[in-house]
């Protein structure tokens, strides 16, 4: 059990500035706490005070219910995996020795801390003659994993990442994020992750602090909590327009009613197209999955993939309602493609009838406090 | 100059030693002396101005002048090599502080942020990443100071203390031009020999350099 808590926690910089003002929340064990805001709403700040980088002027945090202002700070240090913007490899270090710092300082032997270096490094994915690399010769993506192999390698059950996806492009961005998440549904460690950017909150926070400038903490909720029921003005403009939308993507597809498709396999005849179906379009399979739309009257030749519209998304019948929705929305025929877990077609779905289960499903109910929370105080004191 | 060169050889890489060693031994002290109040200096605004300008001033004191007045304040003989070796050192950190303070602060921010965060303590994180960091930039100011070494020694000839100076004041007073020139020529020589020294440690020392360039 390491869970990190935030009790009452001010930071007051020269001139009675508030960094951050009066911070109390939880960080569950094994989850991703995101703490999320604009700039200037002292998150960083918040994350830098676990470690003691930063020491609050009042307040108090606890790591597993030590007080972390009572802990030595180096000591404290390295048992908390820390991941920075621009990873802050140390240039001087070959890829391998920058990972396995912490375990050397912890004490292990040399030879023993590379051999773990280079086995957490392919964890991260850069396996072999990465690790003999010098921190100059890798992609801004490489050496952020290897920021994040070097803060796993003494396997600390507390992370604390401030921002570590944020200068690389988008694409890469997906991509780490994306492993990220694989690594720590098996890892399960306690993470607190700062980030400016609340799409990436709501795809990576188990639960997200939204804090305001001045370092107030503004509403803390799950990601599908905060679509539905932003709290105020300031939580709802930052979350952003297309909350009804993106709220879908936190919510489970139910049974849809799944319409039987007829299909041909790649290479089919005009003719064995046209008869296949009356409808414009047709939908062709390759080893039983969906490959794209054609439409039979418009071809002269067996269809090959060249042939293929491939403007239609495909849903995974246990993903998201989000996927459907969009499946169904993103097909030439109207008709949403649904394959099982294997990517094997199921069937297809119309959008009214994803619709139709939309409004069949439960959104998150109100915490009676968010509705008006000045006046649960009040009452609370009377 | 030839001839002069051929009958006098072993006197004059003898001397050469003696002028390297009065101008090198200092080097190695003061790059000694200079990293920790170069470490110093960066701790805080008033102890940089204290440490680098005062250093700094060292460097104005007229050569001739330090070692006349070197035997009052180390108590030897004013031919005693001693006094050069001390009062080079001190131009050496007299020139070495404000590199060193300069080539620690050029360590990037992230860098040392990342140190700290992964629990180095501040002792182990200057010799395991601000100092190996710092390097090529120290290198830099040391190859300055040991050339600055080498011609400010041959001024000790006037001394009468063995070194390569010692050609130039005396074919001068006998009018011999070849001995001047020896004496230029093999100052020169011993200049490039500390420079190239310098460059090849810091080569070895700064390996992530050459990962930089391939």
């Amino acid at each position: 059990m390491t869970m990190i808590r935030f009790e009452q926690v001010v930071k007051t910089y020269g001139g009675g500035e508030k960094a951050v003002d009066d911070l109390s929340f939880e960080a569950p064990t094994g989850k991703i706490t995101v703490l999320v805001g604009p700039s200037g709403c002292g998150k960083t700040t918040s994350l830098r005070m676990i470690n003691r980088m930063i020491e609050p002027t009042s307040g108090h945090i606890f790591i597993d219910d030590q007080d972390v202002q009572t802990a030595n700070a180096a000591k404290l240090r390295r048992g908390i995996g820390y991941v920075i913007q621009h990873a802050g490899l140390f240039p001087n270090k070959r890829v391998v020795d920058n990972v396995a710092t912490v375990p050397i300082l912890l004490g292990t032997p040399k030879q023993q801390a590379r051999q773990r270096a280079r086995e957490v490094l392919e964890l991260v994915g850069l396996p072999g003659d990465f690790a003999d690399r010098w921190p100059s010769q890798l992609s801004g993506g490489q050496q952020q994993r290897v920021g994040v192999a070097r803060a796993l390698a003494a396997d600390p059950p507390v992370m604390l990442m401030d921002e570590p996806f944020s200068a690389v492009d988008p694409v890469v961005r997906e991509q780490l994020q994306d492993e990220f998440l694989r690594l720590q549904r098996d890892l399960g460690k306690t993470i607190v992750f700062v980030t400016h950017d609340i799409d990436e909150a709501l795809k990576l926070g188990d639960q997200i602090v939204v804090m305001r400038v001045g370092g107030k903490l503004a509403q803390l909720a799950d990601p599908a909590y905060l679509l539905a029921h932003p709290i105020d003005d300031f939580v709802a403009g930052f979350v952003g327009r297309d909350r009804g939308y993106r709220a879908l993507t936190f919510t489970e597809t139910p049974q849809l009613p799944l319409a039987a498709e007829p299909t041909v396999p790649l290479g089919t005849t005009p003719e064995q197209a046209r008869a296949a179906t009356r409808d414009e379009w047709l939908l062709v399979v390759q080893d039983e999955r969906p490959a794209g739309w054609v439409q039979p009257g418009q071809i002269a030749a067996p269809i090959e993939p060249a042939m293929l519209h491939r403007g239609g998304t495909v849903a995974r019948a246990s993903g998201p309602l989000r996927s459907a929705l969009d499946a169904a929305l993103s097909s030439p025929s109207r008709r949403g493609v649904i394959v099982g877990d294997d990517g094997r077609l199921l069937g297809t779905v119309r959008a009214h009838q994803v619709l139709q289960a939309i409004e069949a499903t439960e959104r998150p109910p109100v915490d009676e406090a968010d509705i008006a929370p000045e006046r649960a105080d009040l009452s609370a004191d009377r | 100059m030839f001839a002069f060169v051929q009958e006098h050889w072993s006197d004059i890489l003898s001397r050469g030693i003696e002028h390297a060693w009065l101008a090198g031994l200092p080097l190695l002290i003061g790059l000694l002396i200079s990293l920790p109040m170069g470490w110093l200096a960066r701790r805080a605004p008033w102890l940089r101005v204290v440490l680098v300008g005062g250093s700094s001033l060292l460097y104005t004191i007229p050569s001739l002048a330090l070692f006349v007045l070197m035997p009052l304040v180390v108590k030897t003989s004013i031919t005693a090599p001693i006094n050069v070796i001390v009062a080079m050192t001190i131009y050496t950190i007299a020139l070495l502080v404000r590199t060193v303070a300069d080539a620690l602060g050029a360590v990037s921010e992230e860098t040392t942020q990342a140190a700290i965060a992964m629990g180095y303590t501040p002792l182990r994180r200057f010799f395991g990443v601000e100092l190996p960091l710092a390097v090529p930039v120290i290198s830099a100011g040391l190859r300055v100071a040991a050339v600055s070494n080498v011609a400010i020694v041959s001024v000790a000839a006037l001394l009468g203390i063995r070194q390569l100076g010692f050609y130039l004041t005396d074919g001068y007073q006998t009018n011999y031009w070849a001995e001047v020139w020896t004496g230029v020529v093999a100052c020169l020589v011993l200049a490039l020999i500390f420079d190239v020294v310098i460059q090849l440690i810091t080569t070895v020392l700064t390996p992530w350099q050459r990962g930089r360039a391939a």
